[in-house]
């Protein structure tokens, strides 16, 4: 059975017929005892009743199945091995910039402008949206580290707590705003990437993630323990949410309120909307600010660390530095999108900030392909999307969600968009020159 | 030799392993704009002493001087491996190739360039905000990456990712990276392994051009004596990280201690066919 599911080589109709002709008759014996004998309740006696149709149907569709899964394997094989020869006998021609790529991009962008406007009066959907931004700004945050510098961190959730705990705190005990909140967070959360850079620096791929684990429990464990200046498992609740520039989103009263200074009506969908366009803002500048930093001497520092430490250093690169500066923005953005979450949530606790946020992060990086912006993106899509959608199947969802990674992982091992964009051609350059 | 002073002066380096002696009290001198070739039979602790020069090993005694014509004395055997390359100007190879390989060719060069080019960046801002002076300082780094793979024929792979091209042309590429840190002394490990004789001819050119015209000191580990022998001014040999004999390439081919390193004594048991190889193209006159 076994040589017949793992056949390496394609297969001719004739074997083709074989094998789901074996696959058949395996399902029949299996069949006869599962389907094709029942149990039946006549006169509070246990009766056999035979099921002989369903069984045939039953045995048909496994033969029908496997032909077609058999078939549609040889196909896939044929072109992937096209596909690797043409990749063979021209491995140098240069890949451009896909214009269908940039075309999703700017499609993505302008849809994601328009969503609120087309569904103003669907607040599901608007959440649901406002939740894959924060993903995405994390994956975006999380690919400097893993994606770009190659630095494998499984405790990103830490920063995204440290941010959003450092917000909740300066609100509900010193009363800051957002923007007066929001670099100071950045800042602390890019502290606490140094503090854990520091002890990591000389580890590398497992052992780092073992390390950044640990890390990402320790802030975890910390918040839930140390009652006073969190809240403990209580959290921290009743945090101000942000403002339209000092105009609240809230029922008409004596001050001037963001519903009565625009003469709207007042609609709680106002403050949902704001938060969407804020958190599509954060992450538009974020990814605006990490594709430049790709560009500069320092981005590209971080792509040569991922490639090549040893010949980093021969010449002449801090590797130290380096490597910390990447744990340190991959934090702050961490800690930018953490603030966002403790506004829009009002309440924040340990709960939120789990492993499982952490392997979800870094789950968006991976699939999305390791430094592809577009990819996060998409990956975001699919990982928060799919358990939302599959609500309706409740006990299924997870197994929907763990096929939908599978499938990812075989057809695009190297993730959704596994292409790197050189960050500076000489070809464009020589043009100009 | 009333020589002017020599660029690096390595005194009485000892290099020990636990109980493993790869570097036994070697001393020698790096003419400045030279080329110095280092030979020995596998093991004799050639990289080893590479390591120790460049930061990668801290040597268990001896002392390392670079005369830096701006910066004045450096002791190599302090510096960090970062620091011997930035401050000292000491750029190495390696024996199995390191290069950026998912990076374009060119990117490989440019990263080479990181500190002058971090340093117009301002620590990003102003390469965030595109200010001048740092698209002057990229351009500047462009147009240097760009001469070296002119100069040694590979800029029609600039933007291909490195990666992806044959082992030569790799090769190839690490040292014109290296290059791009614009070193005082170039230390190559093997820069001909692998090579075949028109590209390790090609690589002889290279090396003469680069000492003579571009007044880089050159270090070369090499194992292929048609190269070392052709190019070398001065050579030194080691054995058991021993240094047993040192002089101009002639001088070496006469010398009996090295013939006996590495044909091994009439009553030696450890002849192995790889050192035999290395010893045959050593005739001069198989070398043109």
């Amino acid at each position: 059975m076994a040589a017949l599911v793992l056949a390496q080589h394609s297969t001719s109709p004739a074997e083709r017929l074989k094998d789901a002709a074996a696959v058949a008759f395996i399902a029949l014996l299996l069949g006869i005892p599962m389907i094709g004998l029942t149990t039946v309740d006549q006169g509070g006696a246990l009766r056999i009743a035979t099921r002989w149709p369903t069984l045939c149907i039953f045995v048909g569709v496994c033969f029908a199945g496997r032909l077609l899964l058999r078939y549609a394997i040889d196909r896939l094989r044929a072109r992937k091995q096209a596909r690797d020869r043409s990749a063979v006998s021209a491995p140098t021609v240069d890949q451009a910039t896909s214009p269908l790529l940039t075309w999703i991009g700017w499609a993505a962008l302008g849809i994601s402008a328009a969503l609120p406007m087309l569904f103003s009066e669907n607040r599901y959907v608007v959440d649901t949206a406002t939740t894959v931004l924060i993903y995405v700004m994390l994956g975006w945050g999380l690919n400097v580290v893993v994606g770009l510098a190659g630095l494998l961190d499984l405790g990103y959730v830490a920063f995204y707590a440290v941010g959003a705990y450092t917000y909740g705190l300066l609100s509900t005990q010193f009363g800051w705003g957002f923007w007066q909140a929001l670099p100071v967070a950045g800042a602390v959360a890019a502290s606490f990437g140094i503090l854990l850079g520091w002890p990591t620096l000389r580890l590398r791929g497992d052992y780092l993630a073992i390390v950044t684990l640990g890390f990402g429990e320790i802030i975890r464990i910390i918040l839930v323990n140390w009652t006073e200046l969190s809240g403990g498992p209580n959290g921290i609740a009743s945090i101000p949410r942000p403002s339209f520039f000092g105009l609240p989103f809230k029922p008409p009263g004596d001050n001037p309120t963001f519903a009565s200074f625009f003469g709207l009506e007042f609609s709680t969908n106002h403050r949902i909307v704001f938060l969407y366009y804020l958190i599509l803002a954060l992450a538009l500048l974020t990814n605006l600010f990490v594709s430049r930093m790709r560009k500069l001497p320092i981005g590209r520092a971080w792509e040569a660390i991922r490639e090549d430490e040893i010949a980093c250093k021969a010449m002449g690169i801090n590797a130290r530095n380096v490597k910390l500066s990447a744990f340190a923005i991959g934090a702050m953005l961490g800690g930018f999108a953490g603030v966002f979450f403790a506004a829009r949530q009002g309440f924040i606790s340990p709960e939120s900030f789990t492993f499982n946020e952490s392997a979800i992060i870094l789950a968006i990086v991976v699939l999305g392909g390791m430094g592809s912006q577009l990819g996060v993106v998409l990956a975001s899509l699919v990982l928060v999307l799919l358990p939302e959608l599959g609500r309706d199947f409740a006990e299924y969802r997870m197994l929907l969600f763990g096929a939908a990674m599978i499938l990812i992982m075989i057809w695009k091992p190297g993730g959704i968009l596994s292409h790197r964009e050189p960050t500076l051609r000489y070809r464009a350059d020589g043009g100009r020159r | 030799m009333s020589a002017p002073p020599p660029l690096l002066s390595v005194e009485r380096l000892t290099m020990r392993f636990g109980g493993l002696l790869a570097i036994d009290d070697l001393s020698l001198d790096v003419a400045a704009r030279k080329i110095t070739g280092v030979i020995g039979p596998n093991g004799a602790g050639k990289t080893t002493f590479f390591n120790c020069l460049t930061g990668f090993y801290k040597p268990t005694v001896g002392s390392v001087r670079l005369n830096h014509p701006q910066r004045g004395v450096l002791r190599l055997e302090q510096l960090a491996s970062h620091q011997v390359a930035r401050s000292a100007q000491v750029v190495r190879t390696f024996q199995n190739i390191r290069l950026f390989p998912q990076m374009t060719v060119l990117e490989n060069l440019i990263v080479a360039q990181h500190n002058a080019l971090q340093h117009a960046s301002r620590f990003s801002l102003a390469g965030l905000l595109g200010l001048p002076g740092y698209r002057r300082a990229e351009a500047a780094a462009m147009d240097k990456a760009v001469g070296w793979l002119q100069r040694l024929g590979l800029l029609d792979k600039a933007d291909t990712a490195a990666g992806a091209l044959p082992y030569g042309m790799q090769r190839r590429i690490e040292i014109a990276r290296a290059l791009c840190v614009d070193p005082l002394l170039l230390c190559l490990d093997e820069p001909a392994a692998g090579l075949n004789p028109r590209e390790s001819s090609e690589l002889n050119e290279l090396l003469k051009h680069l000492a003579s015209v571009e007044g880089i000191a050159i270090l070369l580990i090499e194992h292929d004596m048609s190269v070392v022998m052709n190019v070398s001014d001065h050579i030194c040999v080691l054995n058991y990280g021993r240094k047993i004999a040192e002089g101009t390439p002639a001088d070496i081919q006469k010398d009996p201690n090295v013939i006996k390193a590495y044909l091994g004594e009439e009553d030696a048991d450890e002849l192995r066919a790889d050192e035999m190889r290395t010893d045959a193209p050593t005739d001069p006159e198989a070398v043109r």
